[in-house]
């Protein structure tokens, strides 16, 4: 089983396509996405998807409106945010937002790997307390 | 350059001259037209005056002169009315007379005859032997035969002197006589000496033909004078019989000459007066006048000259500040261009990067496989990917201080760590120091409590700072220290570089504006009035010392937060 379920988005498809082979080596699962748009269409595709890594300056629909249109509708989803340095602001913006975290562009392997983990960590902590919640409700139904 | 300060040079001749110019027509028209209508009506008036002067004194000598004869005559008169033919025909009787009239007027009479019809002179008393002088042929008797009366011209007759006769016709028996008596020349001239005036002033009589009547002082020729025009025409007689007119001597010399009839119009009492002698006073008035206009006229040149190089002067520092100014604006658009061009070059450049990297990362990875572990160049291709990860993350931090520094200024204040400001100078400016043979040092105190100020002011501050002690050592090379450090309330900067320093009359003007020694379009002369401004707005204090041959100090006061709220 792959450490997580990842979407990365950028618009360089020359990154997304390194990148994506790097982390699958890493055992990860990557779905890719150019744009802000087809990141929203594949989140809808996959539901398994837990991890994000965004781009923030990306051409049409750009980091920060993908960031809110994903916390919108795939609340659970984690959000790594990605970046130059002329956008730390928005990164920055994008932390307010509720992004996990953001990294600088070109960033190191490692520290990516570290970054993944965790929110992955994180998106499965959520589910599990989600799945206790529901599992006590039910039990409290039988009881009954 | 030079042409253009060659044609800026022409520029402010041409308007110093233009200036001057106005300025002195506009001063002297008026001054000039002013004293000319003055000094024309003075001498209108002076002239007037002159003549007037001229014209009494003569009407009052010849109301002299014509009472003097009318007055001898009234005597003869009375004499030959009061006592017959034959008591004068008596030569002792007649002796007699003449005592009582020279001891009565002073000897005027010199003589007294009485001449019968035939021109015989019956009877004389007198100091002349006449004795039967025969005057039938005389002009006079002639005359007084016609007349009841006559004075005649001055003539020199049978006793050889000048002198004139006053003679009256009586009848006696139906037979005419005539009394004549002599009149001293003398006492008759004294009335026309005794009037002078001036120092050339002096009169005289002519008779009808221009013969002098008196003795002239100056040998002057009756021809010579145009008062042979008022006798022959009797012209410019004014109402008071005086007539007044102006001439010219052969030597060119002007003179006024006023006239009078005298004795009914058989003489002329004549005034000369050299004009320069009549109008000395007019001439010196005009001479103070002059040297007034001339004095004036120095004031208004020079003060023209002084007033149009201030003006002219000021006209050039003001065009050269606007210039200066121009050149900065042009010069901070093409900066703030530049540094678009440059962040949007380093954002671009920065994608490629990382790809590289990223790839660099993916051989790397790939490596870790079995198949490659026993590869002989394992080794190189290891340090050959991390030479190109190393590499990669160079070009990052380059790009990525270019694109902070390329940012637009923001003045935002902000708690700054003074350290992290001049390390990331140091790093931008290095390479333009090792250009210039100059080698940079810092020596940052740890533990510095953040300032607040703005980021981009301060970089631009000691970027100013470190960019002119650089242009300073180009030449020589050198050593530029900063050091960082806490003194009691202020974070304190020591920029000190080992240059050329800065000579004592130009320390105190270096943080003026527009003051450079920087060769022309190199230096604007506002970078140091701008950091000075800035640190100014910040509470803080900049402050130099410098010694011509050891190097300058800048030290940058900087007040720690809590001492800025205490000034505020």
């Amino acid at each position: 089983m792959a450490i997580a379920n990842v979407l990365l988005v950028d618009d360089e498809v020359g990154f997304v396509e390194t990148i994506t082979r790097r982390l699958t080596k890493r055992d990860l699962d990557i779905v890719a996405a150019y744009n802000g748009e087809e990141a929203l269409e594949q989140l809808k595709k996959h539901s398994s998807i837990e991890i994000v890594i965004l781009d923030v300056k990306m051409p049409g629909m750009d980091g920060i409106e993908t960031l809110g249109a994903i916390k919108k509708d795939h609340p659970l989803v984690e959000v790594i945010m990605l970046t130059g340095h002329a956008t730390v602001e928005s990164a920055i913006e994008g932390m307010k937002m509720g992004a996990y975290d953001y990294l600088m562009k070109p960033c190191d392997m490692d520290i990516l790997m570290s970054k993944v983990k965790e929110a992955a960590a994180k998106t499965r902590k959520h589910e599990e307390k989600i799945i206790e919640a529901r599992m006590k409700e039910i039990s409290t139904r039988r009881a009954y | 350059m030079d042409q253009n300060q060659q044609i800026a040079k022409a520029k402010y001749k041409a308007l110093f001259r233009n200036r001057m110019l106005t300025i002195i027509i506009v001063s002297f028209t008026p001054m000039i037209l002013i004293s000319s209508i003055i000094l024309y009506q003075f001498y209108t008036s002076y002239h007037e005056k002159v003549y007037a002067h001229l014209g009494t004194i003569v009407k009052k000598h010849k109301r002299n002169i014509d009472s003097f004869l009318n007055e001898k005559l009234g005597n003869i008169r009375f004499i030959a009315r009061t006592f017959s033919f034959e008591e004068l025909s008596d030569e002792s009787f007649l002796q007699d007379r003449l005592v009582t009239l020279q001891q009565e007027f002073n000897h005027v009479f010199v003589d007294i005859g009485v001449i019968n019809e035939q021109g015989t002179q019956v009877s004389y008393a007198g100091p002349f032997k006449l004795g039967k002088a025969l005057y039938s042929e005389a002009d006079w008797f002639q005359k007084a035969m016609e007349s009841e009366y006559v004075i005649s011209d001055v003539f020199f007759g049978l006793r050889g002197l000048p002198h004139f006769i006053i003679a009256v016709r009586e009848n006696h028996n139906g037979r005419d006589w005539i009394l004549r008596s002599t009149i001293d020349f003398v006492a008759f001239n004294n009335l026309v000496e005794n009037i002078r005036i001036g120092e050339t002033g002096f009169a005289f009589i002519l008779n009808r033909e221009g013969k002098f009547q008196t003795k002239t002082l100056l040998d002057i020729l009756p021809e010579k004078i145009p008062c042979m025009d008022f006798i022959k025409n009797g012209r410019k007689i004014s109402k008071e019989g005086i007539c007044i007119t102006e001439g010219v001597d052969d030597s060119g010399e002007k003179y006024i000459y006023v006239g009078a009839f005298l004795k009914g119009g058989d003489w002329l009492l004549m005034f000369r007066q050299r004009s320069s002698d009549a109008f000395s006073d007019f001439r010196s008035a005009v001479s103070v006048t002059l040297a007034i206009i001339l004095l004036g006229g120095l004031g208004i040149i020079s003060m023209a000259f002084i007033l149009t190089k201030m003006t002219v002067k000021r006209i050039s520092q003001v065009e050269q500040k606007k210039r200066m100014m121009n050149e900065q604006i042009i010069e901070t658009g093409k900066l703030a261009s530049v540094g678009e061009l440059a962040a949007g070059i380093a954002h671009e450049i920065n994608n490629p990067v990382a790809i590289m990297v990223e790839e660099a990362g993916w051989i790397e990875d790939l490596l870790e496989e079995e198949e490659f572990k026993e590869g002989e160049n394992l080794g190189e291709f290891k340090r050959a990917l991390n030479q190109i990860r190393a590499q990669g993350h160079r070009c990052k931090e380059i790009t990525h201080k270019l694109l902070s520094f390329a940012r637009k200024t923001d003045s935002r204040v902000k708690d700054l760590n003074i350290n992290n400001v001049i390390d990331e100078l140091v790093t931008l400016s290095e390479q333009r120091a090792k250009y210039s043979k100059v080698i940079m040092e810092t020596s940052l105190q740890d533990n510095l409590p953040n300032i607040k100020a703005s980021e981009t002011e301060l970089q631009q501050v000691f970027l100013n700072l470190i960019n002119n002690a650089i242009d300073a050592m180009e030449k020589e090379g050198g050593t530029i220290s900063i050091k960082s450090r806490l003194d009691g309330k202020d974070v304190v900067i020591d920029l000190a570089d080992n240059g050329p320093g800065i000579p004592q009359a130009n320390l105190l003007r270096i943080f003026d504006p527009f003051f450079t020694t920087k060769p022309v379009g190199k230096g604007t002369g506002l970078g140091l009035s701008i950091c000075y401004g800035i640190i100014k707005k910040m509470g803080g204090e900049i402050s130099v010392e410098s010694n011509v041959g050891t190097g300058t100090t800048f030290h940058v006061y900087m007040p720690l937060p809590g001492d800025e709220e205490d000034q505020d």
